[in-house]
């Protein structure tokens, strides 16, 4: 290449230079606009209380439904509810997602007569060891995920989930 | 690295004929203001246009957070606007460009007239202009509604009671726009959303086509 620049090529770089300058002050904003939501930070997952007292649980996992309270969802606020399996390991409180890592389907513990001591998943009768191991040769891939836990005033507070730390 | 990606393609489908016909054309002397300064008079048929592409881009992504709904739509607004990372922008694109359009269509007409363009052969291409003129009216009247404001309501109320004092079938005409005899509520604001992003666009894309064809097919009018 020559390193002279003609005066056509001077005049093609200097109109799509500020034609790209002029473009780009315009759609920056638009498409800053759009990808805000991935921009945003991820939330803490505050602790929400739960109607289950953490003396009352056993060995065996107890479902324990409870509500997220005005959860903002941008410009909309609902109540949300959520499900947990809830059960005692020696002294600490272990308190299971009940989403299938299938599919996402909802599991139930000991939800078929045939397999007891387990959680099932109704939808591809994926399985579930009681620490939320999945079982091989059924569809799900990985273990059921863990809610955070606290006790508060003796009752069971859930936060965000986290991958299985049990298995 | 462009220059191959371009040859590549145009080798297979002999794409420089097609950019020729919509780029490539002769700008006259007394239309282009590096001879004649006061030709930027020439520009405001094509500033319309800009602006009217920033109004359909604004547009576009103002829907991703827009809900047309009365119980929704004023919030999901203030949501955008003041939560959303250059929201007030955007949305400021969209509002002042509205008022722009009106003003620079109105300014490409007045130029039009006063230097006869619109005379034989180019009737036509005014009667089309007229067309956008009343599509460009629609989507500012559609649009106003939106945010579900006072102000809105109100402004859309005023309105459609315009459109109901039409002879004869003004009555038909309020129900269609209000989609209730006497509610402007919850099937308004669903219609002039409706109207306001699918048929309005779709009839001004149409019409621009139109427009844009004639002025190609019949050439710049010439000096006065």
């Amino acid at each position: 290449m020559s390193s002279k620049v003609s005066r056509r090529q001077f005049l093609s770089y200097t109109l799509m230079g500020v034609g790209g300058f002029m473009a780009s002050a315009m759609l920056m904003p638009m498409v800053r606009f759009a990808v805000d939501p991935v921009l945003q930070p991820k939330g803490e997952g505050e602790f929400i209380p739960t109607p289950q007292k953490a003396d009352d649980l056993t060995e065996t996992p107890v479902r324990v439904d409870f509500t997220i309270k005005d959860r903002k969802d941008a410009w909309y606020k609902s109540d949300v509810s959520n499900t947990a399996w809830v059960y005692k390991e020696g002294d600490t409180i272990i308190a299971l997602s009940p989403v299938c890592k299938h599919l996402g389907c909802t599991v139930n513990w000991e939800g078929d007569e045939k397999h007891k001591n387990e959680f099932f998943c109704p939808c591809h009768n994926g399985r579930y060891e009681k620490n939320g191991k999945n079982i091989p040769g059924t569809p799900p891939l990985g273990p059921l995920d863990e809610f955070m836990v606290e006790v508060v005033d003796g009752y069971v507070n859930l936060g965000k989930t986290v991958p299985n730390t049990l298995v | 690295m462009l220059n191959k990606i371009y040859d590549w393609v145009d080798e297979r489908l002999d794409i420089t004929p097609i950019w020729r016909d919509i780029a490539d054309h002769e700008v006259p002397e007394h239309v282009n203001p590096a001879h004649h300064f006061s030709a930027f008079i020439y520009c405001f048929g094509g500033l319309t246009f800009f602006v009217t592409v920033i109004q359909i881009l604004s547009g576009m992504f103002l829907t991703m957070y827009y809900t047309p709904d009365i119980e929704n739509a004023w919030k999901s607004v203030y949501y955008l606007q003041n939560e959303v990372a250059f929201g007030e922008i955007v949305r400021g694109m969209h509002h002042w460009g509205a008022s722009l359009v009106i003003v620079m269509m109105f300014l490409h007409t007045l130029r039009v007239f006063f230097t006869g363009s619109y005379k034989k052969p180019r009737e036509l291409n005014w009667v089309v202009g007229v067309l956008i003129f009343v599509t460009m009216l629609g989507l500012g009247f559609t649009g106003y509604l939106l945010p579900w404001d006072m102000k809105a309501l109100f402004a859309t109320k005023v309105g459609i009671e315009i459109a109901a004092s039409v002879p004869f079938i003004g009555e038909q005409i309020k129900i269609l726009l209000a989609g209730d005899s006497t509610i402007l509520g919850a099937q308004t604001l669903t219609r002039f959303f409706a109207i306001h992003v699918f048929f309005l666009p779709a009839a001004l894309l149409g019409l621009l086509a139109a427009h844009f064809i004639m002025i190609r097919r019949q050439g710049i009018s010439g000096p006065l």
